[in-house]
C-alpha cells in the first residue's frame, strides 16, 4: 500500500526517506539549496523521538554526526559546496575509523560561495577525493523526487552495511523540484542495521577486526559496555595507533577492498535504449532528465541515441561504459561543470570510444534541446 | 601505579609517550582519581580528545574513548552527549586544540551548557608540533615561531568560559593535585558543561625556550605563582600581574541542553 499522492520537495523527500530508513540525528549548518533539509529535519526528528541540533558551523556538524552515530543512531548532516568542503576533515576521519554515517551535498554553482541559488553538478571529484589520502567512499546521485527518497535510505543502507560514509550528491535542480510523489508502504521499506559482533563465537572483541572475511568489522556503539579506542591515526585490529608499514598497509587495503570486492551490490544505473545506440549521453541528477527526455525525441525521429544515468558515481561503474553495445561509438558526457566526469569516462573507454563533453558551468541547467542538437552534431560528425 | 586505579587504565598501552617531566599524566591521574573517587560507571563513560600531546591520554584509559580531529573534540563529544544522553562524557583538550583550533566549539558547547565536562590540558604552548605559541602563551613569552617574544595577548581561558556561559569553571594546576582532584570531581557531578582549566608544564618546549630551569623549578614556579580565588579577591591588579588564580570561579545552576531537548521531543510528540 504506497501513501496518498501529494506534492513533494527533493529536499523533503531526503528528510522522509532518511527517517524511513532510521535516521534519528541530524546535525547541520543553514545552506542553501540544502538549507531545507535541516528546516524539515528540526520539525520532523523529535516526532519520531529522533534528535536535531543546529551546530556552529560545518565542521562541528560533521564532528556530532559521527560522535552519534559512535553512540548508536544513525545520523546524517546536509550542506553545500562551502560548507562540503569545510566537512572533509572529519568527513575522512569517518572513513577512517568506519563510522557510518550520510553527507547531502545539494550542490551550488562554485568555486568558493559561486552561486548559491543555481544549479551545478561541480562537486563530482570533491565528493571522492575532497578529504587527503585514500579512502573509500560511497557516492549516489537521484534524479527525481521520488528517487531521492528511495536513494537516501539507499545511502543509509550502504553507509551502515559497509560501515562507510555515503554521500547523497544531488543538485538545486533536484533538491528544489517538487514533483507529484507516492512513497513506498513502510513495511515494505527494506532497512540495513550495522553488523553487530556475535560474542557467542568471539573471545575479544577488536574493533577492527575483519572477523567475517568481508572487510566489515562488526560495531559495537560506545555504551553497550565493551569499551574500545576510536582514533583518526592509523591503528592495527584493536584500534590502537600503530605505524607499521604493514598494518598501515592492511588497513588501507581493507577499507578499499570492503567496497571493491562488492561493486555489484553498490553500482547501480538506468540504461535507456543502450542495446542499438551509435551514441549513448552519459549522465547523471537533473542533467539525466533532460538527456532522456532528448534520447525520447531523437529516437521518434530515428537517431540511435540511447542514455546511461548513473545512480551511482562512486564507485564509479566503470563496468557499464565498457558493457555499452558494440554498436556504440560515441559517448557525450553530459554534466553541468567544466568536465569533471567526463576523465573519468574516458578512462574506462580506453579509447574505445570518442568521448565528447557537454557541458554548462553559468549556473543555467542543460536543457533537452542542447543534448539534442550535441548529439546531432556529434552524429554529423561521426 | 594504586592497584584500584589500574582498571582505569590500559596498562599495555604503557610507557605513555609524554617527556619526562611533562605535567599531562599528572592532570590524567587526577581525572581517573576523581572517577574512582565518585565510583562513575565505567562503562559508561566516553571520554573525547583532539590532537596534541594532551589529547593522546584517552588512549591510554580504559573506557570508551575517542581521539578525534584537532580541535574538534567538543563536536564530536556534543554528538555522543545528545544522541545518548545516559553517557558520561568528558573531554581532555590541550590549550591549542581548545582555544585556536577548536575555539569556537568552545564557546558554543558552553554557550549550549550541554552536560560534559572538559579538562583543559594548558601548557601555554603547542607541544606535539614542538613549541610553537598557542592562544595561551602569555604575552613576551618565547615560542618557536615567536623567536623575538610573542606579542599576541592570551586568553583567560575561565573568563572566556563563563562569559560563554559554561556553569561550572575552575581552574588548577598541576602542582596542586589533590585540590585539583576535587574540582575535577565538582565538574563531574555538575550538571551542565564544566570547564576544568589546568595548567599544566611541558618542560621540553616551553620550559627550555624560556629558560625556566628543570621540571622542578617548573613546578616550584606553580607553587610559588599561585593564588587562590579568595586571596585574589583582595590583590589589586599590580599584585596578581603574573599569578595563577586557582579554586572555583563560578557555578550555576542552569537548564541543561540534552534534558531542554527531552522537552522538545515531548513537545513535538504531543501536538502529533
Ligand atoms: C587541522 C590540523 N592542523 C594542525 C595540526 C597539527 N597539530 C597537531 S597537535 C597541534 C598542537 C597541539 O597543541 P595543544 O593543543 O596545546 O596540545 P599539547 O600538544 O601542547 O598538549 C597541532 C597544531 C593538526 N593535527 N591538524
Ligand atoms: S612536548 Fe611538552 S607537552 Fe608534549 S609530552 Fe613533551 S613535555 Fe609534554
Amino acid at each position: 500500500m504506497t501513501s496518498k499522492p501529494r506534492l513533494m520537495q527533493g529536499n523533503e523527500a531526503c528528510v522522509e526517506g532518511a527517517i524511513a530508513a532510521g535516521m534519528r540525528f541530524y546535525a547541520g549548518y543553514p545552506i542553501t539549496p540544502s538549507t531545507e533539509i535541516a528546516e524539515i529535519a528540526a520539525e520532523r526528528l523529535p516526532k519520531v523521538g529522533g534528535k536535531f541540533i543546529q551546530m556552529e558551523d560545518e565542521i562541528a556538524s560533521m564532528g556530532a554526526v559521527i560522535g552519534a552515530s559512535l553512540a548508536g543512531l544513525k545520523a546524517m548532516t546536509a550542506t553545500s559546496g562551502p560548507g562540503f568542503s569545510l566537512k572533509q576533515e572529519n568527513l575522512g576521519f569517518a572513513c577512517l575509523t568506519e563510522v557510518p554515517c550520510v553527507v547531502v551535498d545539494v550542490q551550488r554553482g562554485g568555486p568558493s560561495t559561486g552561486q548559491p541559488t543555481m544549479p551545478a553538478q561541480g562537486d563530482v571529484m570533491q565528493a571522492r577525493w575532497g578529504t587527503h589520502g585514500d579512502h573509500p567512499i560511497i557516492t549516489l546521485s537521484p534524479s527525481y523526487v521520488r528517487e531521492v527518497f528511495d536513494m537516501t535510505i539507499r545511502a543509509f543502507n550502504l553507509s551502515e552495511k559497509y560501515r562507510v560514509p555515503c554521500i547523497l550528491l544531488m543538485d538545486e535542480v533536484v533538491g528544489h523540484l517538487r514533483e507529484r510523489v507516492e512513497l513506498p508502504d513502510p513495511a515494505s521499506i527494506k532497512v540495513i542495521n550495522r553488523k553487530r559482533p556475535d560474542f557467542s563465537k568471539i573471545e575479544q572483541y577488536n574493533p577492527y577486526q575483519d572477523y567475517d572475511g568481508d572487510g566489515v568489522p562488526p560495531m559495537v556503539n560506545f555504551g553497550e559496555g565493551v569499551p574500545y579506542h576510536v582514533t583518526g591515526l592509523i591503528h592495527d585490529i584493536t584500534g590502537f595507533p600503530s605505524t607499521s608499514p604493514a598494518v598501515t598497509e592492511y588497513l588501507i587495503s581493507r577499507l578499499m577492498r570492503k567496497i571493491n570486492d562488492n561493486l555489484d551490490d553498490i553500482i547501480d544505473y538506468e540504461k535507456l535504449y543502450t542495446e542499438d545506440a551509435e551514441t549513448v549521453v552519459v549522465s547523471f541528477g537533473s542533467t539525466a532528465r533532460s538527456a532522456i527526455r532528448a534520447a525520447k525525441i531523437l529516437r521518434k525521429e530515428g537517431e540511435k541515441v540511447g542514455v546511461l544515468r548513473l545512480k551511482t558515481i562512486w564507485p564509479f561503474p566503470h563496468k557499464a561504459i565498457q558493457e555499452l553495445a558494440p554498436t556504440t561509438k560515441n559517448i557525450i558526457v553530459a554534466e553541468m561543470n567544466y568536465g569533471q566526469l567526463i576523465e573519468v569516462v574516458e578512462a574506462s573507454a580506453k579509447g574505445r570510444f570518442n568521448v565528447i563533453g557537454l557541458n554548462k558551468f553559468n549556473g543555467e541547467l542543460i536543457s533537452p534541446d542542447e543534448v539534442i542538437a550535441k548529439v546531432r552534431e556529434v552524429n554529423k560528425n561521426a | 601505579m594504586r592497584k584500584n586505579l589500574e582498571k582505569y587504565f590500559r596498562i599495555d598501552k604503557l610507557p605513555h609517550i609524554w617527556c619526562p617531566g611533562c605535567g599531562h599524566g599528572i592532570i590524567t591521574g587526577a581525572v581517573v582519581r576523581a572517577i574512582d573517587n565518585l565510583k562513575l560507571d565505567k562503562d559508561k563513560i566516553c571520554i573525547v580528545s583532539g590532537i596534541g600531546c594532551s589529547s593522546r591520554a584517552p588512549g591510554y584509559l580504559n573506557f570508551n574513548t575517542l581521539h578525534t580531529t584537532h580541535g574538534r573534540a567538543l563536536a564530536f563529544a556534543t554528538g555522543l552527549k545528545l544522541a545518548n544522553p545516559d553517557l558520561k562524557v568528558i573531554v581532555l583538550t590541550g590549550d591549542g586544540d581548545c582555544t585556536a583550533i577548536g575555539g569556537n566549539h568552545f564557546i558554543h558547547a558552553c554557550r549550549r551548557n550541554i552536560d560534559i565536562t572538559t579538562v583543559v590540558f594548558n601548557n601555554s604552548i603547542y607541544g606535539m608540533t614542538s613549541g610553537q605559541y598557542s592562544p595561551m602563551t602569555p604575552a613576551g613569552a618565547y615560542a618557536t615561531t615567536a623567536p623575538y617574544g610573542n606579542i599576541d595577548r592570551n586568553f583567560d581561558l575561565c573568563k572566556l568560559a563563563q562569559a560563554s556561559g559554561a556553569t561550572y569553571v575552575a581552574r588548577g594546576t598541576v602542582y596542586h593535585v589533590p585540590q585539583l582532584i576535587k574540582i575535577i570531581e565538582k565538574a563531574l557531578q555538575h550538571k551542565g558543561f564544566s570547564v576544568v582549566e589546568t595548567v599544566s608544564i611541558c618542560p621540553t618546549y616551553f620550559g627550555r625556550k624560556n629558560k625556566m630551569g628543570s621540571p622542578v623549578k617548573m613546578m616550584e614556579m606553580l607553587r610559588d605563582n599561585s593564588v587562590t580565588v579568595k586571596a585574589a579577591e583582595k590583590m589589586s591588579r599590580e599584585e596578581l600581574a603574573n599569578k595563577i588564580v586557582i579554586g572555583e570561579f563560578y557555578e550555576e545552576n542552569a537548564p541543561e541542553y540534552t534534558e531542554e531537548y527531552k522537552k522538545i521531543i515531548q513537545k513535538a510528540q504531543g501536538e502529533e
